[in-house]
């Protein structure tokens, strides 16, 4: 039976970039752990030999002709930027202090 | 209405002053709507008097006013998507299907309320409140698409757009009294569409009846280059359809009622309601057969673990850099991308987006890979087996589209699993990719709330769920006297 312990919850949100309080881990780790209890059911469902499915539709690259088109400017772009600066996006700092 | 409009007996401006006047009265107490724009509206109703007026009406529907679920991208109107992460984000490009309302002149309301990203069954995980039936203020209007539903029961607007990952079109119709279309993945546009799963999402009406549905559809459907998992093909005739099937004549057709889908775990009064809709199309004359679709129990929990898969990995673009709310974490001196990135994700998810983002990142990290999302998409391949065998037999395949009719709110908002269930009829159609539609099939006698009535067909032949749809239509209204939501109550009493 899948368990998903609060140290996992924690783990998870980290990789998944999220901040929880101690009571959102309090409260998705059972939450969790029944959810996956329940989807759990189809391990045994299909065979290996069964192919996957991963889109309704066979998928296949489109291409356009590589002809300039116009597209959102700078501003446009920019509009709903959180902070910009000099026509770029503004973000906080990318490296930590040891790199 | 576009009768009505084009025999010049009324006009764009009139009708959408009625909608929104009836938003006025009516909105406080239901909350259809987050965003609402009279102006806008009255401006492109004036636009198609002019047009109907010259003789060159764009459409079928030109005047016709139409909401707009907030998970579509709007020009000049926020799109939110019900988050807070997205708050006041005003979107620098329409979706094809508003590019497309807009070419054919429907006025647009405003946008429709939500579950958060489309995450839910009862448009009560949205960040700006619930939604509320018409038919009881104290119950969910079904979800993800509870506001577009319940703008067109409340009579706020006469058609709405919504999106349908699960069943979030046919769900909120069912429990709602009005027409919900899932059209076949890649019949409809999803650019512009901001994506939960990309591989079940499909755009669609919601209206209060079949025909208009078909008129909608018809308008926003068709290929579009700027989606690549548009389907390159002409759309089947679905007006032509949904006339044929309001004649009342279904001979020749083969109708399935899927063994999986009709007996344990519904209500008694939708399943009541169900047997006599059946016994209406044999009436009209088509044939009906039990068939069984063995994989369709697997159906929810195929979903569940493919669906967060693809809504984790979507998800990803809010990340605090470029729109959206950015929040600096606390007590961090210069914080880092990542710490602020941590930092809005918390304050600007809510608990049901926390909690498939999770989930899908679970079910996707390494060492659980393919015993989770590998054995999903292996189950869907069987869940799409069972519906080729299935249409082999039959024309099309007929359920209840919701277990239950509607929840009092609040009721199961602490129970994901018992919130899942209500969307165990609708989900086989997603994961496989084919067209589904509600429509109303009268009230539960225990509660008499509305139920609806499913019915699925093939990929690319969404005309027979309009035929289909159309000649059940009739011959319920026969019966009824009238529309299903003229029984609505009058919410009146209920204005702000």
């Amino acid at each position: 039976m899948p368990e998903i312990s609060r140290d996992e919850v924690a783990h998870l949100a980290t990789l998944a970039r999220i901040d929880l309080s101690d009571h959102e881990l309090d409260h998705l780790a059972p939450q969790l752990s029944v959810i996956l209890e329940s989807v759990a059911s189809i391990r045994d469902v299909a065979g290996t030999d069964v192919p996957p499915t991963s889109h309704p539709l066979p998928l296949t690259n489109v291409f356009r002709e590589d002809v300039v088109r116009p597209g959102l400017s700078a501003e446009e772009a920019l509009a709903a930027a959180p902070a910009s600066e000099q026509q770029r996006f503004m973000v906080p700092r990318i490296l930590g202090d040891e790199q | 209405m576009a009768r009505a409009l084009a025999a010049g007996e009324t006009t764009s401006v009139e009708l959408t002053r009625a909608a929104l006047a009836a938003t006025e009265l009516v909105d406080g107490a239901v909350h259809a709507y987050l965003h609402v724009d009279a102006e806008g509206a009255l401006a492109a109703a004036a636009e198609s008097d002019a047009r109907r007026a010259a003789g060159t009406p764009a459409s079928a529907l030109d005047g016709v006013p139409i909401a707009v679920k907030d998970v579509l991208t709007t020009t000049g109107l926020p799109t939110t998507c019900g988050s807070k992460i997205l708050e006041g984000w005003i979107p620098p490009y329409d979706a094809t299907v508003v590019a497309r309302l807009k070419a054919a002149g429907l006025p647009i309301l405003g946008k429709t309320n939500m579950d958060e990203f489309a995450m839910g069954s009862s448009t009560e995980h949205s960040a700006y409140g619930p939604t509320h039936n018409p038919w009881d203020l104290e119950r969910i209007p079904g979800g993800s698409g509870g506001g577009s539903a319940a703008a067109v029961a409340s009579f706020q607007a006469p058609l709405a757009l919504g999106t349908d990952t699960g069943g979030s079109i046919r769900q909120p119709g069912a429990v709602t009294g009005t027409v919900g279309v899932k059209p076949t993945y890649g019949g409809v546009s999803r650019y512009g569409l901001v994506a939960m799963a990309n591989s079940l999402d499909q755009v669609g009406p919601v209206t209060r009846t079949v025909l208009d549905a078909a008129l909608l559809h018809e308008i926003i459907g068709g290929h579009d280059p700027l989606d690549s998992t548009s389907v390159d093909q002409p759309l089947p005739p679905l007006v032509e359809a949904a006339r044929q099937g309001a004649t009342g004549d279904l001979s020749g057709l083969k109708v399935g009622v899927i063994t999986e889908l009709s007996g344990e775990g519904y209500q008694s009064g939708v399943l009541a309601r169900f047997n006599e809709s059946v016994d209406l199309l044999v009436a009209a004359g088509a044939e009906v057969v039990e068939v069984s679709c063995p994989n369709f129990v697997h159906a929810l929990a195929t979903y569940y673990l493919v669906m967060p898969c693809e809504a984790s990995s979507n998800l990803a673009k809010f990340d605090a850099m470029r729109y959206g709310l950015r929040v600096l974490p606390e007590g961090v001196e210069s914080p880092s991308a990542e710490e602020v990135m941590r930092a809005t994700r918390d304050a600007g998810f809510g608990d049901e987006v926390k909690r498939r983002i999770i989930l899908g990142t679970y079910a996707l990290s390494s060492g659980y890979y393919d015993a989770y999302y590998g054995t999903a998409q292996r189950v869907r391949t069987l869940i799409s087996q069972d519906f080729a065998a299935a249409f082999e037999q039959v024309d099309v395949l007929v359920s209840p589209t919701s277990p239950t009719t509607a929840f009092k709110l609040g009721e199961k908002l602490d129970d994901p699993l018992a919130m899942y269930l209500n969307d165990l009829a609708t989900i086989p159609a997603n994961l496989a990719g084919v067209p589904g539609i509600s429509v109303p099939s009268g009230l539960a006698e225990e509660d008499g709330l509305p139920t609806g009535f499913q019915v699925l067909a093939p990929a690319l032949a969404d005309d027979r769920l309009y035929r289909v749809g159309a000649a059940l239509e009739a011959a319920l209204e026969a019966i009824w006297g009238g529309p299903l939501l003229d029984k609505a109550p009058t919410l009146e009493g209920a204005a702000r």
